[in-house]
């Protein structure tokens, strides 16, 4: 099984293609509906002012984001009442609801991937394909299994969007993703909707 | 009445952290039948060793702990205001200890109440009142945002798909709903399907109709033929595990009639997620059993 270790490479991902199984390694951070709402408006849209607080959580990430990646992830979570963190269940979201942004985002800061579940669509396939990036699906559901390839929670920013919508700088070790969208306009997801349509056809004729 | 809080907050740990057997079960089935090395098999694999773990170091199965829904059978004389305050009161407990996750957010402000209170409908509570000798049950289904969104309400005829007001018209219907939702349910999924009712109970029976075992037999012999077509068609459009492609799409289907008014024929599809959490509490007398 490949091994990949963040930050990543253009060169690792272009190498990357549909179907391939991957064990992610090193600083990710999770980010979700709220953050990627946070920074369209305020740093690609630009139609809301950043705050000073804004502006310093932009700064902090930057470094993490080049050549890094976004996990689509709202994580249980235990000791946030004493700032001593764990991740106790960090599956993926549903991640067709950042379709909007996430390419753009991909571009703001030279992002190699995102990881979710249940791919994205053209918009996103673009990004991919310019950045380059790609898109790794992780199991949905295996909350308590990935929780467990997190090694260390660093650090969380926006707190106060809810513990499910922070972003959680984390340290992973061998997360198992497969890429479903990669970096030359292949996509699992449009083979398999194209494929299901096609026999949806056929049962609707009987 | 006694303080159930204590016993209703174990039937959420369980619910939560240990998957029910019928269902493991149906997933193992699946997996032996995915093709050996494929994506759709790994997928299985990972979901299989997820819900070891979560049992074994009780953690929730999923980070998605969903909406809570509870479904309370009294004994004539109970006091359903009691019993509300003691679920109420569990859901908030589990929440700290971490087999809840804080999902309550307010849809005007968007504030996470960070704990899991609600309004009227969060969590959600469904109260019948039985014969004063039957026990009191308490069922939860912890049911996620990604499955519930692609849950889909049709209104027959339907012109663009050829589907009359009939089982015909609802076979199409189901079809295309998960058609459409292709892996974002997080396949395999379950089909809760309801026909008839105003939009309202009929959503609501079609939650209902997942509380019953897989493969149970449906009582109506129409029915139960509609569903075990509609699994095997389903199966065969190959979506599968988490959309990945494959055989498994569905593992089961379930539906139940309604009565309608005459101008009224509604389809409501629940998809409920391979992280089908389902747990039952029965109270009789001092004695609380868990199944
Ligand atoms: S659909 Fe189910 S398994 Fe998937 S993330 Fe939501 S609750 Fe978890």
């Amino acid at each position: 099984m490949k091994k990949l270790t963040l930050p990543i490479s253009d060169e690792d991902i272009r190498a990357l293609k549909v179907g391939e199984t991957v064990l992610l390694s090193g600083v990710m951070m999770t980010g979700r509906d709220a953050v990627h709402k946070w920074l369209n408006d305020a740093f690609i849209a630009k139609t809301v002012e950043p705050t000073e607080d804004d502006v310093t959580v932009f700064e902090a990430i930057k470094p993490i984001l080049d050549g890094g990646i976004i996990y689509h992830c709202g994580p249980v979570v235990s000791g946030v009442d004493t700032g001593d963190y764990k991740f106790v269940a960090a599956g993926p979201t549903t991640s067709i609801r950042e379709e909007p942004y996430q390419a753009l985002v991909m571009e703001l800061f030279n992002l190699k991937g995102v990881i979710g579940k249940g791919g994205m669509e053209a918009k996103t396939l673009q990004g991919c394909m310019d950045t380059p990036a790609v898109y790794f699906h992780a199991i949905g559901g295996a909350a308590s299994l990935i929780a467990q390839s997190v090694q260390d929670v660093i650090t969380v920013h926006k707190l106060d969007f809810g513990v499910p919508e922070a972003m959680w700088v984390i340290d992973v070790k061998d997360f198992p993703v497969v890429v479903t969208m990669d970096s030359h306009g292949g996509s699992q997801h449009v083979t398999v909707k194209e494929k299901s349509q096609k026999v949806l056809d056929e049962l609707m004729e009987k | 009445m006694q303080d159930l809080t204590k016993e209703i907050l174990e039937l959420i740990r369980r619910t939560s952290t240990d998957l029910p057997a019928d269902v493991e079960a149906k997933l193992r089935t699946a997996y032996t039948d995915e093709e050996d090395g494929s994506a759709a098999q790994g997928a299985l694999d990972t979901i299989l060793k997820n819900v070891d773990l979560a049992r074994s170091n009780s953690t929730p199965i999923c980070q998605d702990t969903g909406t809570p829904l509870f479904y309370v059978h009294y004994p004539e004389g109970l006091s359903t205001r009691k019993i509300k305050k003691q679920i109420v009161d569990a859901v908030t407990e589990a929440t700290k200890l971490n087999y809840l996750r804080p999902n309550s957010v307010n849809a005007v402000t968007g504030a996470n109440t960070g704990d899991n209170s609600g309004d009227d409908h969060y969590p959600t509570i469904h109260f019948e009142e039985v014969d004063e000798n039957l026990p009191l049950t308490i069922e939860l289904m912890l049911k996620g945002g990604g499955c519930e969104n692609v849950g889909a309400q049709y209104k027959l005829p339907n012109v663009e798909m050829h589907a009359g007001r009939d089982l015909a018209g609802v076979r199409k219907v189901v079809l295309d709903a998960v058609q459409k939702a292709q892996g974002k349910g997080c396949a395999p999924g379950i089909l809760g399907i309801a026909v008839g009712g105003d939009r309202g109970a009929s959503y609501l029976a079609s939650k209902e109709t997942l509380l019953t075992k897989i493969g149970a037999e449906n009582p109506d012999a129409e029915l139960d033929a509609l569903e075990n077509q509609l699994t095997e068609e389903i199966n065969q459009m190959g979506i599968g595990p988490m959309g990945f492609g494959g055989k498994t799409t569905v593992l089961d289907t379930k539906i139940k009639g309604l009565h309608r008014v005459p101008a009224s024929y509604f389809v409501s599809v629940s998809y409920m997620c391979w992280a089908y959490r389902r747990r039952k509490m029965t109270v009789s007398g001092a004695e609380v059993s868990y199944d």
